[in-house]
C-alpha cells in the first residue's frame, strides 16, 4: 500500500486565536483505505480536510496529495479530489438533476459519459425517482446522498467527507456507511470526519485530533486494546445508580464513570485493577463484570480520564414538590402549516427524574421541548409544569423552570459577568441573594479567568457552561436542556452529566434532548422521537429488551433505535 | 478560462435567479417604485406662496396693485390693515413674505419715484425666499409700466429688453431632469444589490467550500455571476427608460443606442461593485447594508442629480470624479433633453469604462480559491 496523502508538521493558525487549529500534525493516508477523522468539534477536523484540498494555506509544514501540493498545484489537486463539506454543499433551490449537471459540468464530465455515471449515481444513492425535485425539499438522509453524489460525478482518486452524519438519521448514517465501503472497494481513499466517536470504530485507520493535536493515529482495535481488560460494568445495584456514579468517579481507581442504563460503566486505572464495590456503596448484590471497550473508552483514555471532581452541585438545597408528576403532555401536537412537527405526544414525567426526548434532528424533539417549556404554543394538546397549565398559567410555571437552549442565546456583546448578572436580574434575583448566586455559578463552572471576556469569544465548552450556569442559578424544580452536549468534548460532556447527575440527586427533574444516541443510556426514562412521532417509551433497558432479538442480544441503544424504527414503519404502513 | 464551466455557472446563477422572487423583486419593482418616487415626490418648480400684503391707506392704486397680485397663479393673497398678524403668521411658516403698502404708497408712485414698498420674506427656506423677493420685484415693475400706460404717461423705456428663451426643457420643468437623473441613482441600487447578496450567498450557504474544491478558476466564477445580473440589470434599465418617456413623457432626443452603450457600462461598474462588497463581507445582511450606503449614498449626493456640483466646494467636486453616476447622469440627462452631444458623450463613455475596468480588476484580486 502507498500513502497518497503524506503530512509534515502541519501547523495551520487563524488570526485572534490564540491557540493553532492544528499543531504540528504528521501523518499519511494510505490508498484504498477510509479513514475516520475522529474528535470533538474544535478539535481541527474541517482545517484539516480544507488543507487537503487547498481550500486553507498552512502556516508551517507541508502536505502532498498523489505528488501534488494543494495550495500551488491547486488545480492538479482539486481535479483528483472530491470534498463534501458540511451541508453538503447544494444549491436547495436547484433540482437534484441541476445540481448534478452544475457540478458535471465543473469537472468537464459530458456527453455518454455523463449520462452513464448519471445513470450509476442515481441508482447508487436511490435518488432516480426525484430527480426533478427541489434539493431543499429533500429529506436530512436525501439531502447526504445527493451531496455524496455531487462530490462523485467524476470518480475522484480522494474523497473527503467533513461530518456527513450530522443531522442525520441514524438509518441514513448506516446507509451511507455501506455507500461509502463500497467506494474503497473501487480503489477510492476516503477521509470520514466525524464528531461520532462509534462511527471511527468501522473504520480502517482513525486520525483522533484533540485541540489541533492529533493525539492517535492507527487501528481502531489498537487504540481499544489499550484500554482492554479496564472496562467493567457494575451490575445489580442497589439503591441510586448516580450516587455510585458519583463515589466511583472520585475514586483513585477509576479514570472515567458513565451511567450505563441501570449499570454504571468504568474505565479503571492501569496498574490499580482492585476496586471494592463496597467503598463505593453500590451494595451487596454488586458486581463487576468486564466488558469489551469501546472506542469512547479509549478516548477518555488517551486524554487522560474523563471528569473526576465532585461535582459542586452535590448535596445542594433539597427541593420539595407537593406533586409526584413534574412534568405532563396529554396529546401535543404541532403542526407548521400542512407539516405536522410533532403528532400526539403524551407522557408523564415524575419529579427527581431524567426524561430525554432521544431522536435524530429534524424528528421533533426540539419542538416538543418548546410545547413543555412554553415557548411554542401546541397546536392542540396541553402541557402543565408541576401542575400548573402553560396555556393560562404560563409565568407562573416559566418561573419554576430552567431551560438551556439549543444554540447558545445569551449575549455575545455581553462578558460573562454580565450575563450572570442580567440572567439573574431576569430571575428576580437580586441584593445578597444575587450575589450569592453569580458566586457559586462562577465556582460550580470554573468561570473565574473568564469573567471580563465577551461570551461570543469564549471556547464552545465555556459557552455550555455559562448557558447552563445562567439556566440553574435560580435554582428552579424543572430544568430544560436543549441539546446540551451538542459539540462538546466528551470530557465536558461528562462533566455536563455529573452536574445533572447532583441536581435530579437534589430532587430537580430534568428533561433534555440529544442526538447522541449513547446518552439516552443516562436517563430514567426516554421517550423515542421520530418523524414527529413518540415511537416508544420505557427505560433505556427496557427499549434494549425490546429490540433484541436473536441475532442482535446485546443491542446498542443505537441498534435499538434503528429496530424500534423499522419495527414502526413496518406496523404503521400497510 | 474554460467556456463549458463558466456556461455552468451562468446557467445556474440564472435559474436561482428566476426562482428567487428577490432578485425578481430588485429588478422589475425596485425600479419601477423608484422612478415613480423621484419623478413625483422630488420637484423644484415653484409652487404657490402665500403672501400677506398690509395695506396702511387703502387707495385705487394699492387696490389695482393688490389685483395684479392675485392675477397671478403664483400668490396666495390676504390682506391687512397692520403688520401685525402677519408678523406672527410668518413666524408660523404660514406666510412666506410681507408685502407692505405704506401711507404715502400713492403719492409717490404716482411721481414716478421709486415706489417705496417693503419686502419681508422668510428667509427659513433661502431657495423660496430668493424666488419670492424677484417674483414680486419682476410684479411691482410690471405693474408701475401698466400703470402709466393707463394714465397715458409714457413708461420709462427700457434700455435693454429681455426675451427670455428656455433651451432644451422649454417648460422648465424639474421632473425633465430629475427622471433622467434618476435612472442612473436606480441602475446604482439594483446593480450593487443584485450581486451584493449573490457571492455572500454562497458562503453562507456552505456552497462556496463545494464550489471551490472543483477546479473552477476565479475568473469563471465572476463572469458566470456576472453575465445573468448584467442582462436582468440591462431590462430594469429599459424599463426605466420606458417609464421615463411613456409615463412621465419625458423628452427623448439622443441616441438610444449611444445611452444603452453608456448605461451598460456603468451597469458593470455597479454589479462589480456589489460583487466585490459581497465577497469581502461573506454575509448577505451585512452586504446589502453596505451596498445601499456605498452605492447609493456617493450616488445621490455627488452624480449633479439633485445637489449642483457646481455649487460645491473645490474637494468634494474633485471627489466626484470618483463616482461613477457622475458620468451617467451627464450622459443620461444630455441623451434625454438636448441629444447626441459627442463631446458629452465620449468623455462619460470612457470614464465609465476605466471605471469598470478597475472595479473587476479589484474583483479578480479579491477572489480567491482558497477560504483565507
Amino acid at each position: 500500500m502507498t500513502a497518497l496523502v503524506t503530512i509534515e508538521g502541519l501547523t495551520k493558525r487563524f488570526p485572534k486565536q490564540a491557540e493553532p487549529a492544528l499543531r504540528s500534525v504528521s501523518t499519511q493516508i494510505r490508498s484504498g483505505h477510509i479513514v475516520g477523522l475522529v474528535g470533538p468539534d474544535g478539535s481541527g477536523k474541517t482545517t484539516f480536510l480544507r488543507l487537503i484540498a487547498g481550500l486553507l494555506r498552512p502556516d508551517e509544514g507541508g502536505i502532498d496529495v498523489g505528488g501534488f501540493d494543494p495550495v500551488a498545484n491547486a488545480k492538479e489537486v482539486r481535479a483528483r479530489i472530491a470534498y463534501m463539506p458540511q451541508r453538503f454543499g447544494l444549491y436547495e433551490d436547484l433540482s437534484v438533476e441541476e445540481n448534478l449537471n452544475l457540478y458535471a459540468d465543473l469537472r468537464g464530465l459530458v456527453g455518454s459519459a455523463r449520462k452513464a455515471t448519471f445513470e450509476r449515481l442515481l441508482d447508487f444513492t436511490g435518488l432516480a425517482p426525484f430527480t426533478g425535485r427541489l434539493a431543499g425539499a429533500l429529506s436530512g438522509g436525501m439531502k447526504q446522498k445527493l451531496g455524496l453524489a455531487c462530490a462523485l460525478v467524476v470518480t475522484p482518486e480522494l474523497l473527503l467527507l467533513d461530518e456527513p452524519s450530522v443531522g442525520v438519521d441514524p438509518i441514513s448514517r448506516r446507509e451511507l456507511w455501506r455507500m461509502v465501503s463500497r467506494l474503497t472497494d473501487e480503489g477510492i481513499t476516503v477521509v470520514w470526519a466525524t464528531a461520532y466517536l462509534d462511527e471511527a470504530e468501522k473504520c480502517e485507520t482513525v486520525l483522533v485530533l484533540s485541540e489541533g493535536d492529533l493525539i492517535f493515529d492507527g487501528r481502531p482495535t489498537d487504540l481499544a486494546a489499550r484500554v482492554a481488560g479496564r472496562v467493567f460494568l457494575i451490575e445489580g445495584i442497589e439503591g441510586d445508580r448516580r450516587y455510585v456514579l458519583n463515589r466511583a468517579r472520585q475514586h483513585e481507581a477509576v479514570m472515567d464513570g458513565t451511567i450505563q442504563a441501570s449499570h454504571v460503566r468504568l474505565l479503571l486505572n492501569e496498574n490499580a485493577r482492585a476496586l471494592s464495590l463496597a467503598s463505593i456503596g453500590a451494595g451487596d448484590e454488586a458486581r463487576l463484570k468486564p466488558v469489551a471497550p469501546r472506542f469512547e473508552d479509549a478516548f477518555i483514555d488517551l486524554i487522560g480520564g474523563g471528569f473526576r471532581a465532585e461535582s459542586p452541585f452535590a448535596g445542594g438545597s433539597q427541593r420539595s414538590h407537593d406533586i409526584a408528576i413534574a412534568v405532563e403532555a396529554r396529546g401535543l401536537t404541532r403542526m407548521f402549516g400542512s407539516f405536522t412537527a410533532a403528532s400526539e405526544i403524551s407522557f408523564d414525567v415524575r419529579r427527581g427524574e431524567v426524561f430525554g426526548l432521544i431522536g435524530p434532528n429534524g424528528a421533533g424533539k426540539s419542538t416538543t421541548f418548546k410545547m413543555l417549556s412554553g415557548l411554542l404554543k401546541p397546536t392542540s394538546g396541553e402541557a402543565r409544569i408541576a401542575g400548573v397549565d402553560l396555556r393560562t398559567a404560563a409565568s407562573e410555571a416559566r418561573a419554576r423552570l430552567g431551560y438551556m437552549a439549543q444554540k447558545f442565546s445569551l449575549y455575545g456583546d455581553l462578558s460573562t459577568m454580565q450575563n450572570l448578572r442580567f440572567f439573574a436580574r431576569v430571575y428576580g434575583l437580586t441584593g445578597a441573594r444575587q450575589r450569592l448566586m453569580i458566586e457559586r455559578m462562577i465556582d460550580s463552572f470554573a468561570l473565574t479567568d473568564k469573567l471580563n471576556e465577551n461570551s461570543a469569544q469564549l471556547p464552545l465548552g465555556f459557552k455550555q457552561r455559562l448557558s447552563l450556569a445562567c439556566a440553574v442559578m435560580h435554582e428552579p424544580d424543572v430544568l430544560f436542556l436543549d441539546e446540551p452536549t451538542s459539540g462538546v468534548d466528551p470530557r465536558t460532556r461528562r462533566e455536563f452529566w455529573a452536574h445533572i447527575n447532583a441536581m435530579v440527586t437534589n430532587g430537580v427533574t430534568v428533561i433534555v434532548t440529544t442526538h447522541f444516541l449513547d446518552e439516552a443510556e443516562y436517563c430514567d426514562r426516554a421517550a423515542l422521537i421520530y418523524r414527529g412521532q413518540m415511537i416508544a417509551l420505557g427505560t433505556p433497558a427496557e427499549l434494549k429488551a425490546q429490540a433484541a432479538s436473536s441475532t442482535m442480544p446485546n443491542p446498542t441503544f443505537e441498534d435499538a433505535f434503528i429496530a424500534l424504527v423499522e419495527k414502526n414503519e413496518a406496523e404503521t404502513s400497510p | 478560462m474554460s467556456f463549458s464551466r463558466f456556461a455552468a455557472i451562468m446557467r445556474k446563477e440564472t435559474r436561482q435567479a428566476i426562482r428567487d422572487p428577490s432578485t425578481l423583486m430588485i429588478a422589475g419593482l425596485l425600479p419601477i417604485m423608484l422612478i415613480f418616487l423621484f419623478g413625483y415626490a422630488v420637484s423644484f418648480d415653484p409652487r404657490q406662496f402665500s403672501v400677506g400684503v398690509v395695506v396702511e391707506q387703502p387707495t385705487g392704486e394699492t387696490e389695482s396693485f393688490v389685483a395684479s397680485l392675485r392675477n397671478t397663479r403664483y400668490f396666495e393673497i390676504e390682506t391687512a390693515p397692520v403688520r401685525k398678524d402677519f408678523e406672527t403668521l410668518m413666524a408660523a411658516g404660514e406666510l412666506d413674505a410681507i408685502i407692505i403698502l405704506p401711507q404715502d404708497f400713492s403719492a409717490i408712485a404716482l411721481r414716478g419715484e421709486a415706489a417705496p414698498i417693503q419686502i419681508l420674506v422668510d428667509g427659513g427656506d433661502p431657495n423660496t425666499a430668493g424666488l419670492v423677493g424677484s417674483y414680486i420685484e419682476l410684479l411691482v415693475i410690471n405693474w408701475l409700466e401698466q400703470e402709466w400706460l393707463d394714465r397715458g404717461q409714457p413708461p420709462l423705456a427700457p434700455l435693454v429688453s429681455i426675451e427670455p428663451r428656455v433651451w432644451f426643457n422649454a417648460e422648465i420643468s424639474s421632473r425633465n431632469y430629475l427622471v433622467p437623473g434618476s435612472v442612473a441613482i436606480i441602475l446604482t441600487i439594483i446593480g450593487a444589490l443584485l450581486t451584493a447578496l449573490v457571492v455572500a450567498r454562497e458562503w453562507e450557504r456552505g456552497t462556496m467550500e463545494a464550489l471551490l474544491a472543483t477546479p473552477v478558476g476565479p475568473l469563471e466564477l465572476l463572469l458566470g455571476k456576472l453575465v445573468p445580473y448584467f442582462v436582468l440589470g440591462l431590462g430594469s434599465f429599459m424599463l426605466s427608460v420606458f417609464v421615463a418617456v411613456a409615463f412621465f413623457g419625458v423628452p427623448f432626443r439622443g441616441s438610444f443606442f449611444a445611452l444603452s452603450l453608456a448605461a451598460a457600462l456603468f451597469m458593470l461598474c455597479s454589479l462589480g461593485q456589489g460583487l466585490l462588497i459581497s465577497t469581502l463581507t461573506r454575509n448577505q445582511l451585512v452586504a446589502a447594508q453596505v451596498a445601499v450606503m456605498l452605492a447609493f449614498l456617493p450616488a445621490f449626493y455627488f452624480s449633479n442629480f439633485v445637489f449642483e456640483l457646481d455649487s460645491m466646494p473645490l474637494a468634494l467636486q474633485l471627489f466626484s470624479y470618483a463616482i461613477p453616476a457622475r458620468f451617467l447622469v451627464s450622459t443620461l440627462q444630455t441623451q434625454f433633453l438636448a441629444g447626441n452631444v459627442w463631446a458629452v458623450l465620449l468623455p462619460d463613455l470612457a470614464a465609465l469604462a476605466i471605471f469598470a475596468i478597475v472595479i473587476f480588476a479589484i474583483c479578480a484580486l479579491f477572489t480567491r480559491t482558497r477560504l483565507d
